[in-house]
């Protein structure tokens, strides 16, 4: 099924007597059984307001025709989120309403916030074949229920998106990156930690212990106007005295999107899982993980892990404050460990409550998120 | 404003609802003679007043754990309440409820700097929380202005916002993870020092859900670095279209404010008489603050002065020093004190697209003539967010229907040219009979069967958020 309409969404799923599996532009590798309900022809962006930083767009539009958009008006998607295509072989064209329905968001999320926070209003269509909308086009609302944080990465098992309303802020001036090479994962998580509890603004923070050269890098962003950037760089290169091998680079986008599509590990073989963790606990984390085959973000925050497939890394790390998320793997490993951490009961309770108001019939993605 | 009216069977329970709590609360944390019960009547609604059946004060997640259970078997609503500023009625209490207050819980339980996060019992007041962490030159960035007496519980219930939220978002944006206690008393923990929990996004549910689907008792912050400095600029306009495009032209430009704060002509006057602050006499005053180390601040600044240049000021006034700062933010600080001076007032909270501004302002000018009432407005221009002023008498018959029908066809104006009813106060009582013109039936019904979940009784502070016609098969299937 691929409705053009709201309208005719709404008819697809209300008149189903089987299962759905929702799908945007079917890059996030999420599959499963079902009819397959394509947002694809859903497409257009029916508001952009520069001078408001807001836009509205149908839940199929390609994200790639928003981020044009925006360009056009030196403004971009803060939240930075990954293309999954190269880490998942995928192909296809991604989707906002998929970056929504997933909460995908980038190396900023530290400091703009996810998806979620950008995400200002959402039309749906429920389980029940009915239109639903919440929060609107404007930057703070407070009216009613937050329903427009729960379809945020909600995976389609609530509702259908149909529409979206975002946030959007302005591309910055000048972006310098502050690299320290050669950092053992407990020293690149200090340095993080000494970069983000800085005045700095610091717009990313990562760590890769296998460089493009082979060696440890740690890197520091900042965006801002010239000299602003400029002045920062000093700083945090001044807050870096005790490491040895300190650099500073203004060509930053290949290296952030690098990391935010978790670049070292593309044509590689092996299960990727993704944690988000208490920062200083990484170190300890990525130890259990059993090797160096990590990427870090977040300030350690956000670990990636390449393990020999089929492995249950969930079991290896024991338990800890966040969670582990099995992002690529073979259909049989995602059916033995499942793709999300399994939730603590009472949580999960209220989980499954809620998918039942909404999707009374158990229609939509049936078997995802627990 | 109607209210359900108070079960008498549940009242006619006081005194077994006593002994029951007294099994396990001390006897100071239960408040039931009728003259101490007149404290927890209102909250800053102050015009609707009820004392509540009894209220009490414990002191632990347990004990909130046990007073909701017991009232969960004894069908008894419940009503919570943190530090009782909301100017929404969201802690306005029934007759037949017990007031459950969280202000004796507020202790810093953890503060870790490297990972940038605080944990609070959530009777702990907002600006506490900046002084918890002070010393390190951290700080909480929601700011409301009533920052210095409200608790953290009823921010996370109202998903509060503040003055520099254009920058450092609300609530919600800032909220890690909380430990909450259902109705029936079981405890749920949500999020913690990680980012972005795994699984449907309760947290971002909880927060602003008005303490309608638990108690929320503990929270994880967020917390920032303080930024080296901060400066604000005034900018003097002679007409609200030209501070509305200012406004635009510096959101497009790339430069990103902590603040852009907007007074019109009544409120600076009023300002003035009050505080005297020497802002200039004119249609349209803003505000711009940007944060950095110096040289920073004069790069931005100096873009700001660019463009506001553009559209012919009455005056720009930079700050040379911290005093010359904190005057020219004397005056929005005193605003709401001042417009007090002059009579008792209504504060709406309904917010727009920027770009609506000049008519939503040419409108509600209009409607002022109108109804004889008048009106001042200041507010989060950066964002949208109007706090209009409605000036009324409280002592004249009258007078406080008519402004709150005044009150009602701004917001209704607000929702008409895309925007909410609540930017960041809430709904509580003072706009629930207005969901209808922002939401349709089934926008309401998703909403209210999220309650159903996490409150199938509906005794959390039920008669709030949805128009009481809407909740009334829901609210009486509890009875």
């Amino acid at each position: 099924m691929r409705p053009k309409t709201e309208a005719e969404l709404t008819e697809s799923i209300a008149s189903a007597d089987r299962p759905l599996w929702v799908r945007g532009g079917g890059t996030r590798g999420i599959f499963g059984d079902g009819d397959v309900v394509e947002t694809g022809a859903l497409d257009g962006v029916s508001l952009y307001e520069p001078g408001a930083l807001t836009i509205v767009a149908q839940a199929g539009t390609p994200v790639r025709t928003i981020t044009a958009l925006l360009d056009a008006e030196g403004q971009r998607l803060a939240f930075e989120p990954m293309d999954h295509r190269g880490l998942l072989g995928t192909v296809g064209e991604p989707t906002i309403g998929g970056v929504v329905a997933g909460n995908v968001s980038g190396p900023r999320r530290i400091q703009v916030g996810a998806c979620r926070d950008f995400l200002l209003g959402v039309r749906f269509v429920n389980g029940a074949g009915e239109i639903v909308k919440n929060g609107g086009r404007v930057m703070k609302n407070v009216t009613g229920y937050d329903l427009v944080k729960l379809m945020a990465g909600s995976f389609g098992t609530l509702g259908v998106l149909s529409e979206v309303s975002l946030k959007v802020l302005p591309k910055p001036e000048r972006s310098a990156v502050v690299k320290v090479h050669g950092l053992s994962v407990s020293d690149a998580q200090k340095a993080m930690s000494i970069a983000l509890t800085s005045p700095f603004d610091v717009s990313g923070a990562a760590h890769a212990p296998v460089g493009v050269d082979g060696q440890a890098v740690t890197m520091i962003r900042i965006e801002g106007f010239e000299a602003s950037v400029a002045y920062r760089a000093r700083q945090l290169v001044a807050l870096f005295a005790e490491f040895a091998d300190v650099t500073v680079d203004t060509e930053t986008s290949a290296v952030w999107q690098s990391v935010r599509d978790v670049a070292p590990f593309h044509d590689r073989l092996g299960d990727v899982w993704r944690m988000s963790c208490k920062p200083s606990d990484s170190p300890a984390l990525v130890a259990k993980t059993g090797g160096s085959d990590v990427v870090l973000d977040w300030g350690g925050g956000l670990i990636w892990a390449l393990t020999d497939a089929g492995s249950d890394l969930r079991a290896k790390l024991g338990s800890f404050d966040g969670y582990a998320t099995l992002v690529r793997a073979e259909p049989d490993t995602f059916a033995t460990l499942g793709r999300f951490q399994p939730e603590a009961r009472g949580v999960g309770a209220l989980t499954s409550a809620l998918r039942q108001k909404f999707d009374p019939r158990g229609i939509l993605n049936t078997g995802l998120m627990g | 404003m109607e209210m359900p009216i108070p079960n008498h069977d549940i009242v006619a329970k006081k005194d077994t609802l006593v002994l029951r709590l007294s099994a396990f609360l001390p006897s100071d944390a239960i408040i039931h003679d009728e003259a101490q019960t007149r404290a927890y009547e209102c909250d800053g609604l102050s015009a609707y007043r009820c004392p509540p059946l009894l209220a009490v004060l414990p002191r632990s997640t347990e004990e909130v754990s046990s007073v909701l259970k017991l009232c969960h078997e004894m069908n008894v609503p419940v009503v919570p309440r943190g530090a009782g500023t909301s100017l929404a009625g969201g802690a306005l209490p029934t007759a037949d409820c017990v007031i459950l207050g969280v202000a004796r819980m507020n202790e810093v339980l953890e503060v870790d700097y490297d990972n940038r996060f605080i944990r609070v019992q959530t009777g702990r007041t907002n600006l506490s929380v900046t002084g918890a962490v002070e010393e390190r030159d951290f700080f909480y960035a929601p700011d409301p202005s009533s920052q210095l007496a409200c608790a953290i519980a009823g921010n996370i219930a109202m998903n509060s916002g503040g003055a520099h939220c254009l920058k450092y978002g609300v609530t919600t944006n800032n909220l890690m993870g909380v430990k909450m206690v259902l109705m029936d008393g079981e405890i749920v923990d949500i999020g913690g020092a990680h980012l972005d929990a795994g699984g449907l996004d309760l947290l971002g549910l909880v927060c602003g859900s008005e303490g309608q689907l638990g108690v929320v008792t503990e929270a994880t912050l967020r917390i920032l670095r303080k930024p080296e400095g901060a400066r604000p600029v005034l900018i003097g306009y002679n007409s609200n279209e030209v501070a509305g495009q200012c406004v635009s032209d510096i959101i497009k430009a790339g430069v990103l404010p902590v603040a852009i704060e907007f007074m019109d002509r009544p409120c600076i006057r009023a300002t003035e008489a009050f505080a005297k602050p020497g802002y200039p006499d004119c249609e349209a005053l803003l505000i711009v603050e940007v944060e950095g180390s110096d040289e920073e601040i004069a790069e931005q600044l100096a873009l700001i002065k660019e463009i506001a240049m553009k559209h012919d000021p009455v005056e720009f006034r930079e700050a040379r020093d911290a005093d010359q700062a904190a005057r020219i933010w004397l005056g929005r600080k005193s605003a709401f004190g001042a417009m007090g001076q002059i009579n008792d007032y209504m504060c709406l909270d309904g917010t727009i697209p920027v770009s609506q501004l000049p008519f939503v302002l040419r409108r509600i000018s209009e409607l002022s003539k109108d109804y004889g009432l008048d009106v001042g407005n200041v507010f989060h221009a950066g964002d949208g967010n109007m706090h209009p002023l409605i000036l009324y008498n409280a002592n004249t018959p009258g007078d406080l229907e008519k402004c709150e029908a005044f009150g009602a066809d701004i917001l209704r104006l607000c929702v008409e040219v895309g925007g909410c009813l609540t930017g960041e106060h809430g709904v509580g009582i003072e706009k629930r009979d207005l969901m209808g013109d922002q939401y349709d039936p089934a926008d309401l019904e998703a909403q209210m069967a999220v309650k159903d979940v996490f409150d199938p009784k509906w005794l959390l502070n039920a008669a709030k958020v949805f128009p009481l016609a809407s909740s009334k098969a829901r609210r009486w299937a509890a009875e």
